[in-house]
């Protein structure tokens, strides 16, 4: 294969896992509903036993999304990850608390007591995925960073990646996540739980998600497609503008559009058939419809020449898939590492299905020595 | 870019306290999973019900370390971007792989099954079970595996040329990085230290119970299963210690002379077994560096050559040359260095402005000079060496608890096989007093090979001042003392927790 195929190859890759990430973020959503769902104790230990058998799915598809940029993308790890560097903390931090919360939370002598845990909880699932989603919207609207001619590479401002949140874009893209992992936690509760009080509640927050998510993806889905983005050169590696930059690009490749398409209705399917049919098996077309939605809007910043993290210091700075990329042999020896996917995700397949043969229950939680 | 003194070390200082407080879950980790697949293996295979409790009490356990060591875990991934940016662009052609493959092959294995382990009981068949608690265990191990042969490859690059138009290492021999002998023999003594560690927790545990004269059968069942795995794994670890040690002499000679405190290398040098250093002495003078030592006559050149006539070479050789040795003294290096990265500089000059016979020309200087520019970035000779007294001092703390947790695995081991181990209270105030040690012993470790190889973030390649992110000290200041604080406070409450289940005991499940 040649270097570019590699490259998009691996850039397809992290655009998967980056929408399998977002997929399982429901676990979040589902962290910032166990006080609106759950109204008594047991309830409230039920949500988060159906979460804490996937949360750390979640977080290893975080740590994976993490791996796979450095292996393929090492310039975006390092101008990044060392150059936006309080938001990147930030979402560490998020994500720290939110390991030891699910296991401590009920343990007797837990030191800062349950409400405590319930808190790291919250801020995981609301401010962590915000921020996430702030860190991802600056791939469309660019950090402040300079790269020389050795390809090191400094931040300008003294914020270091804190400027992203004065940026209304950004703002809308961290909010429409966060209303996303909401309204797919209550479709997966839905799915998972055998507890009539606590799906009596989940329509209205489905709802209400909902309307809020499609508000703010309208917004953030238009802006991409209506605003200009930049180009480069693939001879020269010049970076240029060009307006309305994704609209052409989904011109040039109409299967990303129809398959963007295919997405988003899959999502709006499994939320009529959840509102109106009262179907429990909706998180499966909604979680079909994000993980194409969110591949398809990963992989137009990677293809079409497009520049997929913009330097608003110096435009000749911004990362493209050509120049940020790992060396021919290493992705070629990842490509074939590559190759396991297939056996993972068919033992996350197996090992999910025997676990939801049958819905959770209060009484199997109580009846568990082992439990959340 | 060169970076100020004080950013680089509070990066250091960022880094190090990550690592160490990761370190003191992770190792539990490896070999608790080993040990409680092994009891959950006696359970299916004997179907004797008390089998499964004490099983699930220690999986319990494990639970517990496991949730903390997960949380410092992510940290340490994404560090290498946050605070080492310019490693993550030299390097991360090279570095970065291990760490995907980290992700793909171990990290998935590990939080797929584990939920199976802890909530599966009663929902798939026992031997699907089973088979999950031995793939977390495999699992916790292939992740041990990838990121000891990354820091392994810092310790002792191979596999990789530079590539002067991208100005980074590029891969060329993923195999070589692979079987890297430095990298092998860091991971098959590391975690054969968990193990160790593993099996001083749960010994040190169930003397407890004993001590307190309850839960007697759990306690004496428990203690032979570490017995025997602690056992095993102490003679490997002090067999893979010895290779550890000699894959340190052959790439990492300044490590070793501090690990020794050997300032005046000598043909037929011995180890000092026991000794105090003389705080005095500096390079190059003729104070005696020990006040006080016992030493074992040749064993370090036995050791860290197979020779018993080898010359291993002392700080003052490594930093001053010797000529009968080709030893090539440090400013020289450093000379050569300042060569090579002025060549890069010029190469990359002259390829701008296409003036490719001028490129040719510096192309040539750089790659005669180029095995030494990491010294070219040193600021001076003296740089190049490490802080004797820590790595010294930490390297002789964990050999010798190495030794006498041999000795105590061998007591514990005897005693439960002669049925006596609940009768004998001084075995039990010996295990019980020994397992903060285990700690102490695993931290010591990281200390020797991580300060040990100091300046270097990829040894002689690359030094940690070069390494580091452009960002403001303040700022990594800000975000040591934020963890810091963080991780004290979880540490404190997993310690609690951990206390509570086990006052509980294996009865309260």
């Amino acid at each position: 294969m040649d270097l570019l195929t590699l490259q998009e190859y691996w850039w397809f890759l992290v655009s998967v896992i980056g929408a399998l990430f977002v997929f399982m973020t429901f676990v979040q959503g589902g962290q910032t509903l166990l006080y609106r769902l759950g109204h008594t104790e047991d309830e409230r230990d039920l949500l988060i036993n159906s979460l804490g058998r996937k949360w750390e799915l979640t977080f290893t598809m975080l740590v994976m999304f993490g791996g796979a940029l450095f292996a393929a993308f090492p310039l975006f790890y390092a101008v990044s990850f060392g150059g936006a560097y309080y938001v990147w903390m930030a979402i560490l931090f998020c994500f720290i608390i939110q390991a030891v919360a699910y296991e401590y939370r009920k343990k007797a002598d837990n030191l800062y007591g349950e409400k405590f845990y319930e808190t790291l909880l919250y801020i995981n699932g609301s401010l962590g995925i915000f921020l996430i989603g702030v860190a991802l919207g600056t791939l469309f609207s660019g950090g402040n960073f300079v790269v020389n001619s050795s390809h090191l590479s400094h931040w300008t401002m003294q914020s270091y990646g804190l400027e992203a949140l004065l940026n209304p874009f950004n703002i809308a893209f961290g909010l429409m996540l966060v209303f996303l992992s909401r309204m797919q936690a209550g479709l997966y509760f839905l799915n998972s739980l055998d507890a009539p009080a606590i799906i009596g509640r989940i329509k209205k927050v489905v709802t209400v998600n909902f309307i809020m998510f499609l508000v703010l993806f309208l917004f953030v889905l238009g802006t991409v497609l209506f605003s200009q983005g930049l180009v480069y050169d693939p001879t020269t590696g010049v970076v240029s503008v060009k307006s309305m930059k994704f609209l052409h690009s989904f011109l040039d490749m109409p299967l990303l559009l129809v398959l963007l398409v295919v997405g988003v209705v899959s999502l709006l399917w499994g939320v009529f058939i959840a509102l109106i049919k009262n179907s429990d098996k909706a998180i499966w077309f909604t979680g079909f419809g994000v993980i194409l939605t969110v591949t398809i809007v990963m992989l137009i910043l990677g293809l079409d020449n497009s520049v997929y993290y913009p330097s608003l210091a110096d435009m000749q700075s911004s990362l493209t898939i050509a120049n940020s990329s790992g060396s021919h042999y290493t992705l070629s020896v990842m490509a074939v590492v590559s190759l396991l996917v297939p056996v993972v995700a068919g033992y996350i397949f197996f090992v999910w299905r025997s676990m939801d043969k049958t819905k959770l229950t209060i009484d199997e939680i109580k009846s568990d020595s082992h439990h959340y | 870019m060169e970076h100020t003194a004080l950013l680089v070390d509070w990066s250091r200082a960022q880094f190090a306290l990550t690592a160490l407080y990761h370190w003191l879950f992770v190792p539990l980790t490896l070999g608790l999973t080993f040990i409680v697949a092994i009891m959950e293996t006696i359970y299916v295979k004997t179907g004797d019900e008390k089998w499964k409790t004490i099983t699930k009490y220690w999986m319990g356990l494990l639970a517990i370390n496991f949730a903390i060591g997960l949380a410092t875990g992510i940290i340490m991934e994404f560090e290498f971007g946050t605070n080492w940016s310019n490693y993550s662009w030299i390097v991360g052609d090279i570095f970065g792989a291990p760490l995907a493959i980290e992700g793909l092959m171990a990290f998935f294995m590990e939080s797929t099954f584990f939920a199976v382990m802890f909530f599966g009981w009663n929902k798939v068949s026992k031997k699907m079970h089973l088979t999950s608690t031995w793939l977390v265990a495999i699992g916790s191990n292939l992740s041990a595996l990838w990121i000891l042969l990354a820091n392994g490859w810092m310790q002792h690059p191979v596999g990789m040329h530079f590539n002067p138009d991208t100005a980074r290492n590029e891969m060329q021999n993923f195999w070589e990085v692979v079987f890297n002998p430095n990298g092998v023999s860091k991971f098959l003594h590391t975690i054969s230290s968990g193990y160790v560690l593993a099996s001083l927790f749960v010994i040190g545990i169930s003397a407890w119970y004993l001590l307190k004269k309850r839960d007697t059968e759990f306690a004496r069942r428990s203690i032979i299963v570490a017995s025997s795995f602690g056992l095993l794994a102490s003679i490997y670890l002090i067999t893979t210690g010895d290779e550890s040690a000699h894959q340190v002499a052959l790439s990492q000679p300044m490590k070793l002379a501090a690990m020794e405190g050997l300032y005046k290398g000598e043909n037929r040098a011995g180890i000092v077994a026991v000794g105090l250093l003389n705080s005095s002495k500096q390079i190059g003078d003729d104070l005696d560096p020990f006040l006080a030592k016992i030493e074992i006559p040749d064993a370090l050149s036995i050791l860290g050559y197979h020779r018993l006539n080898a010359f291993v070479p002392g700080i003052d050789d490594l930093m001053n040359g010797n000529k009968k040795y080709n030893i090539i003294p440090i400013s020289q290096k450093m000379q050569m260095g300042k060569i090579a990265v002025a060549a890069l500089g010029a190469y990359k000059t002259y390829k701008k402005e296409h003036d490719m016979v001028h490129a040719q020309e510096a192309l040539k200087t750089f790659e005669a000079h180029e095995k030494y520019m990491g010294y070219g970035y040193l600021k001076k000779p003296s740089d190049a060496v490490p802080s004797v007294a820590l790595t010294f001092y930490s390297f002789h703390t964990m050999v010798s608890l190495g030794f006498w947790f041999l000795v105590l695995f061998i007591i514990t081991l005897y005693y439960s096989m002669m049925n006596k181990v609940h009768t004998k209270r001084w075995i039990q105030y010996l295990a019980l007093f020994t397992l903060p040690f285990g700690w102490v012993a695993q931290e010591t470790g990281w200390i020797t090979a991580e300060v040990g190889r100091q300046p270097w973030a990829i040894q002689d390649l690359l030094p940690v001042g070069m390494a580091t992110s452009n960002v403001a000290a303040t700022s990594v200041m800000i975000t040591f003392w934020l963890f810091a604080i963080l991780f004290t406070g979880l540490l404190i409450a997993e310690v609690k927790i951990m206390l509570k289940q086990i006052k509980v005991g294996p009865e309260g499940h």
